[in-house]
């Protein structure tokens, strides 16, 4: 398999924090590890975006998995990681696989609002039950690796460790999807659709693939996020989280599987500054980021490295 | 005798108050060269279209080597061996023209593997003996598409359009293959060396194909026999020399100047 020299770097990356993990502030662990957890969910998004495709309901298979996470430690007192990561993972997956079904028939505006409706629909769900801690949500705690449980620096370690192994398996995973001749069916459909059923393929059956797809990478993100911040609640599938993946997925790119996550990075550093300095309008930071590279970066961040490599070529 | 490989039967097409198919009844020979005449709105693209399965029959039924493919979509129909190309060309306009013929086969690939994930574009197709990449590079090399081989298909001229479409659409090795206007847009010119490179591949290869075309003198160097739409019926079906002076045909699609040129060039040919 032919790996970039881009995604190279992003594994280095990745491992070169982990192994300076411990003597990093736990705050800039945190926000990397979140970053990761983001990073996941807008995997699925970058293919999405391939397809031509924008779900703004992303966050409803991030919850699912958070939820999956929170649940079968609250009432299963299932504690191990990597069972929970894996259960989020399936149960996400499952849901995206039923849910495919509708949603693989529908393109543009009507496949983007669709996504949220069910994202929303969940948020409904979830706010009325009272045993799952209605609006307040609930806590997830006394997670464990291998039957041992952590202390809190330690644990801290451990889910960026398990962050980086879940994000270095998904950046291959989808590289290999990307550089198969799926991966260029994928572009093919959003170029022209008609074209690609009168050759033989099936757009509705690929769609329905980056669904199940999407939804896994979503489901261990939501897993990630719940552990890391160890509370999870029903603005996890609100539409504001579907536009903020939106947002990082437009802030990075999709020319390489990498930008989603410089992107998650980027979006995590300039939340935490915004939020530091200006805790009430943090939001309106985000919204002239945006705006910035709407106009100056329209193809994200990860233009600015395309841009940088040619130079270098010529 | 030949071998019947397609037959519609009494197929009726309908919009609304426009009738674009009237009791189409056709019979198509294995390895036949079948010109497809008649004005604009003569129902020609019609009938194309409820054979590659973009649109239904009203009524009438449609077989393919023993099978019904009525109702079947066109990925399927396509998969069974019937494949076409377009009169405005329709490619993958971002990718490159290399790339497009890549999708091609790697659409094949994917339906030879069942679709596994792991498939590259290195894999060798089995039904092929060769990898996706030898192949898009054979056909390039086969089309005469050399030059254009990494220029983006969004820029590139109309006749290499026209190659590209039908060299994608002839990489799924089809039984049978309908051209769509292939030589409208192309110069006076160019239009009968691409005609005699895509003619020459298409018969080396044993499909059967369909053309539908305005130019008459295009019809009668390349087919040997022709179908005249007009009002969505067919008025004719013949060898081209008969076809071309039939009273229906002389007055309603060809005319008596043009039809006695395209014969008399024929015959100084």
């Amino acid at each position: 398999m032919k790996l970039d020299k881009s995604l190279i770097y992003m594994i280095g990356f990745l491992v070169g924090i982990l192994i300076a993990s411990p003597w990093l502030p736990q705050w800039i662990l945190f926000i990397i590890t979140l970053a990761g957890a983001n990073g996941l969910v807008v995997l699925g998004l970058m293919l999405f975006m391939r397809l031509g495709l924008v779900s703004f309901g992303q966050a409803l298979f991030f919850c699912a998995g958070a939820y999956t996470t929170g649940m079968l430690c609250l009432l299963l007192k299932v504690t191990d990681l990597f069972v929970l990561l894996l259960a989020s993972g399936i149960v996400a997956g499952f849901l995206a696989y039923l849910l495919g079904f509708l949603l693989a028939k529908y393109r543009a505006i009507f496949f983007g609002l669709l996504s949220l409706a069910f994202s929303m629909i969940l948020y409904g769900v979830l706010v009325k039950s009272e045993k799952l801690g209605s609006t307040d949500g609930f806590t997830v705690s006394g997670l464990t690796i291998f039957g041992w449980t952590p202390e809190t620096t330690q644990m801290k370690i451990v889910l960026y460790g398990i962050t980086v192994l879940s994000v270095i398996v998904a950046l291959l995973f989808v590289n290999m999807i990307l550089k198969s001749p799926r991966g260029l069916l994928l572009t093919a459909i959003r170029d022209n659709e008609i074209r690609a059923e009168y050759m033989g393929a099936s757009a509705k059956s690929t769609i329905h693939l980056i669904y199940i797809i999407a939804g896994v990478l979503s489901g261990v993100g939501g897993a990630i996020a719940a552990m890391v911040s160890g509370h999870i609640d029903p603005n996890m599938t609100f539409w504001t989280s579907s536009g903020e993946f939106v947002f990082i997925a437009i802030l990075g790119g999709i020319g390489s599987v990498s930008a989603p996550f410089v992107g998650a990075l980027i979006f995590g550093a300039i939340q935490t500054i915004a939020y530091g300095y200006s805790p009430n309008t943090w939001q309106m930071t985000i919204g002239i980021c945006l705006i910035v590279v709407i106009l100056l970066l329209p193809e994200g961040l990860w233009s600015l490295v395309e841009k940088m490599r040619k130079k270098s070529r010529v | 005798m030949s071998n019947i490989i397609l037959t519609a039967n009494n197929l009726n097409k309908t919009f609304g108050a426009v009738t674009a198919a009237v009791k189409i009844n056709v019979e198509v020979e294995e390895g036949a060269c079948i010109g497809l005449i008649g004005t604009n709105g003569a129902g020609k693209t019609t009938f194309v279209n409820m054979i590659t399965g973009y649109l239904k029959p009203d009524t009438g039924s449609i077989n393919f080597n023993g099978m019904d493919i009525t109702l079947l979509p066109p990925r399927k129909i396509t998969q069974l061996g019937i494949c076409r190309s377009f009169q405005i060309p329709q490619l993958y306009n971002t990718m490159t023209t290399l790339e497009n013929l890549e999708v091609s086969y790697g659409i094949i690939a994917l339906q030879e593997s069942k679709g596994a994930l792991t498939t590259n574009t290195n894999a060798i197709i089995p039904s092929f003996g060769k990898s996706i990449r030898e192949l898009a590079l054979d056909s390039i090399a086969k089309y005469g598409l050399t030059d254009y081989q990494d220029q983006i298909t969004k820029v590139l001229p109309g006749g290499v359009r026209k190659v590209l479409d039908i060299a994608m659409a002839m990489s799924t090795r089809p039984k049978i293959l309908f051209l769509d206007e292939p030589t409208s847009g192309v110069s006076a010119e160019e239009k009968f060396d691409m005609m005699d490179m895509i003619m020459g591949v298409i018969r080396n290869s044993g499909t059967t194909v369909l053309f539908v075309e305005h130019d008459m003198e295009v019809v009668m160097r390349y087919a040997q026999r022709v179908l005249a739409f007009y009002e969505g019926a067919i008025i004719a079906d013949n060898h081209p020399d008969i076809a071309l002076k039939d009273e229906r045909v002389l007055k309603f699609i060809v005319g008596h100047s043009q039809a006695q040129h395209v014969l008399s060039e024929k015959s100084d040919a």
